[in-house]
């Protein structure tokens, strides 16, 4: 039980449905920023994706063809681990379903890499079935680079910091290899629902 | 350092300290402290009399060889955390906290410089520490220091600032946006190319790179920082604030 903060009331809102927003966070209609260093900005003819690591063949799509692969429009709400949370973002991308069909893997992880040398892990599971994207437009319009363009890993259902921006590709790994925040004392799977911010919740 | 693991400490609040007629620094004693490094932030918790709670982050202004911990908070009109931070919060009152909070964005003596702070406004609490920490350490490590406010009654801890600037091998440039003191010699405008390249050092002298203040002042500077020859990755930020949008 938290103690009582004396005086305090503050300002739960009203207008959202409290079931949707994970413990310790609050919504903002803005889209705040969170990123350890500065705005990487590469051209699109010097931008591919790649998928490597455990597989046979390393596969690399670049931009055109990447824009050209069957997207999908989908509706989410993301949660930053700096607390905000924001409803119902649209956003437009490939499925990561879809990069890897056709990709025989024993891999159990991966490792996204940027733009910028960030890095994140996620077991394979939490990227696959429909739960992760490599999203390329917001709300209708090109990614902002601030935001993460030219495009972004999404996988709303963890905190944001694995929605990777500037993402490149993909390196499928057999054993889970912290990435940047994880090696720097964030939780290694990072659920909002069970609050796990830091390495020790 | 090995790592504590980050769980909620109950902080009890020991002094308010008014810097700035929006800023108070609040010093807590919270039992049990791992320690921390300069850069480094906490998480704090509130809850209201019916169960709500409000959890915001906030960097930690002392240095890790003060004994106390120290918070400075802004006050952000009809925000719900920090006016009651900035004007309810009294000596005694106690809430939760856990931390520290963060990696990249550290400083400690070994660490060396040359080394260029650059602040927006609050963005100046975690570089606070880092110079409280280097001034602990008696370090002359070349560091320029640039803090960015609207006026003059908003620039955080001034007369520290004055005092440390005396020692070895720090130097500190203002900038003020909005309005200026007769006779003011500083900057007058938001930090651009030119500023950053008197205040330097030269990106040739490789400096490691702070930047902190709301996300569209980080940006900005961040940007203009590459162009003028910075690393990218000598260049760490953090980001307090809303977009602006
Ligand atoms: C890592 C980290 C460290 C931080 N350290 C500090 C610190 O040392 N000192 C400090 O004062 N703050 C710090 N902040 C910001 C702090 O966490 C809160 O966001 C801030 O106090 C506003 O909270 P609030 O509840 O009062 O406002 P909210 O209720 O969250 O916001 C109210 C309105 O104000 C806007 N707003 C929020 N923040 C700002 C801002 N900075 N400038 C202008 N408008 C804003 C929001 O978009 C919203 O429209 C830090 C944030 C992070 C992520």
């Amino acid at each position: 039980m938290s103690p009582i903060s004396r005086g305090f009331r503050g300002r739960p809102r009203r207008d959202v449905d409290p079931a949707r927003i994970p413990p310790g966070q609050y919504t903002v209609n803005d889209f705040p920023v969170l990123s350890a260093g500065p705005t990487p900005r590469t051209p699109l003819d010097e931008w591919s994706f790649t998928i490597q690591g455990e597989v046979d063949r390393p596969v690399s799509w670049p931009w055109a063809d990447f824009l050209a692969l069957s997207s999908e429009t989908i509706t989410v709400d993301i949660h930053c681990v700096t607390k905000w949370s924001k409803l119902d973002t649209t956003w437009t991308g490939v499925s990561v379903d879809t990069l890897l069909e056709g990709i025989d893997t024993e891999a159990a992880y991966v490792t996204a890499w940027c733009d910028g040398g960030y890095t994140t892990n996620l077991p394979l599971d939490d990227v696959t079935g429909g739960r992760a994207w490599v999203a390329y437009r917001f709300g209708g319009d090109p990614l902002d680079p601030e935001h993460g363009g030219p495009a972004r890993l999404l996988v709303p259902r963890l905190y944001l910091w694995k929605s990777a921006k500037w993402v490149r590709g993909l390196t499928l790994t057999l054993e889970d290899r912290p990435g940047f925040w994880e090696a720097a004392g964030y939780h290694n799977r990072g659920d909002p629902w069970a609050e796990q911010r830091y390495w020790s919740d | 350092m090995a790592r504590a693991p980050i769980v909620w400490r109950l902080g009890t609040v020991t002094e308010i300290i008014e810097e700035t007629p929006h800023a108070r620094t609040i010093a807590l004693d919270a039992p049990d402290w791992p320690g921390h490094l300069a850069g480094q932030h906490v998480d704090v918790r509130l809850t209201a009399e019916d169960g709500y709670q409000a959890e915001r982050s906030y960097s930690i202004a002392s240095a890790p060889e003060s004994t106390m911990l120290e918070l400075t908070v802004e006050r952000i009109n009809d925000g719900e955390v920090s006016p009651y931070l900035t004007e309810d919060l009294r000596a005694g009152d106690q809430f939760e906290l856990r931390g520290p909070i963060g990696g990249p964005f550290t400083w400690r003596v070994q660490d060396g410089g040359p080394l260029l702070l650059i602040a927006g406004g609050s963005g100046l609490v975690p570089l606070m520490a880092m110079l409280r920490h280097r001034a602990a350490n008696g370090s002359d490590v070349d560091t320029r220091l640039l803090v960015s406010a609207r006026s003059q009654a908003d620039l955080l801890y001034r007369d520290e600032l004055a005092r440390l600037a005396q020692a070895d091998g720090l130097e500190a440039s203002y900038t003020l946006t909005r309005s200026r003191p007769e006779g003011w010699t500083g900057f007058d405008r938001r930090v651009d190319a030119p500023i950053l390249t008197r205040v330097g050092p030269s990106p040739a002298t490789a400096p490691l790179v702070f930047v902190c203040g709301p996300t569209p002042f980080v940006e900005r500077v961040a940007d203009r920082l590459v162009e003028l020859g910075h690393r990218p990755q000598a260049i760490r930020t953090e980001r307090f604030g809303p977009t602006g949008v």
